[in-house]
């Protein structure tokens, strides 16, 4: 069906996108949280930072990365040295991509789902003895559920979706940081890759057709969970 | 003792002044319009607002205080806070709403039992339910239940009762006044509805737009001329603490006894030795320089006028002495101009109509 070059790209897609969620999420929450509790000065430079990739071109947030994370980047110089942690030519790195351009969405998914939480609950809670980390963990985590699921799927589908990013950092290498989209970009450019562009292009219409069934799937199931059915 | 005392400032212009200290038992009422301040001093002891100075010192333990800058956080308080609208946890069972405060409270400070809560509010069938499928008159009770077994010091109830008709009210009293007196715990009770007010509290904080109108003993305060504006003039009235001293089937009357001497009223359902609470409004109390002879009213009681009041619009309000009662009467500024009336001078109060608001069972100090 697929052949040993086509399965590469898509596991490295799955597993490129499955990590950058993971590792993305609990910020997203993080930063979400920040930004609709909190107010302090410089906020609204951070909620610019935030939403930042959004609006950046791709390529330029990849340029970006690859200034400040690159092998002589500001940081990435140090990564190297004191870490040994390279992310220029490396699954890392197309993660690393793929969760920077991902995350706007994602908080804002969280953010809203937030301030969809009835604070009057969380009052509620803490007049029974619960801390406010208490609290969170306790009421507010368990009644956002389904905006940190809708998040979650966001971010994997524009990690799996990513591109632009991806081959300014990190190249377009077999195995290391070739996904879909990468190897899409490639066989169109080899004499006889259309049926492999095919293929790879019905691969990513299942993936994503599958992700929007399980994400409604769970998205029902949370809701009655949780008393919002 | 309850303490508080402060004072706060809302963007918007309202502020709200209030010191009161009252028994840190039974059943204090914060009474008045909305707007007046009630759910915010409430608040405050709970400390979800805070004050801008001032003092909260329950039982010895101070909460807030600004002098020496100590601001108790919520959780830290141990005050059960049932809220108007329940706030139960939606994506918690009924149970797991229940046992939320009960976890996180000190083992051992739990003296009130799980099994003696659910008993108490009849909850046991709704246990394994979800919020949003019980009815609002159950909702309250699984929100009572859920902050008494946090274990609290001091329940704080915010107009429990207020989004609840008439039908779900009556359905919840009943489970009030056992709380009240068999819990042993002290409450603070929001409401601007007369009716809860008289069948449930002991002592009554009157506020109005922001000031504290008047603090103290339910009937003491529920007399003084200066609640009118409080309760209005339909309202202000005298509340009696009053004994059954006899029944008489034949006509379905009872005898009432007060400090000061008898009343007849409609047959109350209360044995011989009973107490209960009468109310007479002022404006059912008329004033004779004589002992009135062929009228209808059969509550004719000696008086001595005190005071003598006038107010604005044709009425004046007058403080009549029975035995050891003081009792509110309202008449005309003619009628008082017309019959002479001054401080003491001996007259006859023709009571017209009583209403006995309800059982006044003796405070039992049964805890859990």
């Amino acid at each position: 069906m697929l052949t040993p070059e086509e399965w590469t790209a898509v596991a490295l897609s799955l597993r490129v996108a499955f990590w950058a969620t993971f590792w993305s999420l609990p910020v997203a929450v993080l930063t979400a949280f920040v930004l609709a509790r909190s107010r302090f000065a410089g906020k609204s430079l951070l909620d610019g930072l935030v939403y930042l990739p959004l609006v950046l071109p791709k390529v330029v947030v990849g340029y970006l990365l690859l200034l400040t994370l690159g092998g002589r980047g500001l940081i990435g110089q140090y990564l190297d040295a004191w870490f040994g942690i390279k992310l220029i030519f490396t699954t890392a790195g197309a993660t690393v991509a793929a969760a920077v351009v991902s995350f706007p969405l994602t908080v804002n998914a969280i953010r809203l789902a937030l301030e969809a939480v009835d604070r009057g609950l969380e009052t509620a809670a803490r007049t029974l003895g619960a801390s406010r980390l208490d609290v969170f963990f306790s009421v507010t985590l368990p009644l956002m559920l389904p905006g940190i699921l809708s998040g979650a799927l966001l971010a994997i589908a524009s990690a799996l979706g990513e591109f632009g990013a991806t081959i300014t950092f990190v190249s377009n290498v077999e195995g290391q940081t070739r996904t879909i989209p990468l190897a899409i970009y490639s066989a169109t450019h080899m004499p006889d890759g259309d049926a492999m562009a095919l293929r790879l292009t019905l691969v990513s219409v299942v993936l994503a057709l599958g992700s929007l069934l399980l994400a409604s799937l769970c998205d029902r199931r949370i809701r009655v969970m949780i008393g919002r059915a | 003792m309850i303490e508080v005392e402060f004072r706060l400032a809302r963007p918007g212009g309202f502020t709200l002044e209030c010191g009161f200290a009252v028994p840190a038992r039974g059943v204090t009422a914060l009474f008045g319009r909305s707007g007046a301040g009630k759910t915010t001093i409430i608040q405050a002891v709970a400390g979800v607002v805070r004050p801008d100075a001032g003092r909260i010192v329950v039982d010895g333990e101070v909460f807030f205080d600004s002098a020496r800058g100590i601001d108790v956080p919520i959780e830290a308080r141990r005050v059960g806070y049932v809220f108007q609208d329940s706030r139960l946890f939606p994506h918690l069972k009924v149970e797991g709403n229940l046992r939320y405060g009960e976890r996180r409270s000190r083992a051992a400070e739990r003296r009130i039992g799980f099994d003696a809560v659910v008993d108490l509010l009849g909850i046991g069938p709704l246990l394994a339910r979800r919020p949003h499928t019980l009815s609002g008159g159950e909702r309250q009770r699984v929100a009572i239940g859920r902050a008494l077994l946090a274990q609290p010091r001091l329940l704080l109830m915010d107009e429990p009762l207020a989004a609840l008709d008439g039908a779900r009210k009556a359905e919840i009293l009943p489970y009030l006044e056992r709380l009240r007196d068999t819990m042993g715990l002290p409450i603070l009770y929001v409401s601007h509805a007369l009716d809860e007010v008289l069948r449930l509290a002991d002592t009554l904080v009157a506020l109005r737009e922001g000031r504290q109108v008047a603090a103290g003993p339910l009937a003491q305060v529920m007399s003084r001329p200066d609640m009118l504006p409080v309760l209005g003039r339909f309202d202000l009235g005298t509340l009696l603490d009053c004994e059954v001293v006899r029944h008489d089937a034949a006509y379905g009357l009872s005898t009432l006894a007060f400090s000061g001497g008898e009343l007849r009223v409609p047959q109350v359902e209360r044995a011989v030795g009973g107490k209960v609470r009468a109310r007479v409004r002022a404006r059912d109390v008329a004033i004779a320089l004589a002992k009135p002879e062929g009228v209808s009213v059969s509550n004719l009681l000696p008086a001595v006028v005190e005071e003598v009041r006038a107010q604005e619009g044709p009425y004046a309000d007058i403080a009549l002495r029975v035995g050891e009662t003081q009792l509110a009467a309202m008449v005309t500024r003619e009628s008082v101009e017309r019959l002479g009336l001054r401080p003491g001078l001996p007259v006859w109060a023709m009571v017209k109509s009583v209403a006995v608001e309800g059982s006044r069972p003796e405070f039992l100090d049964a805890g859990l």
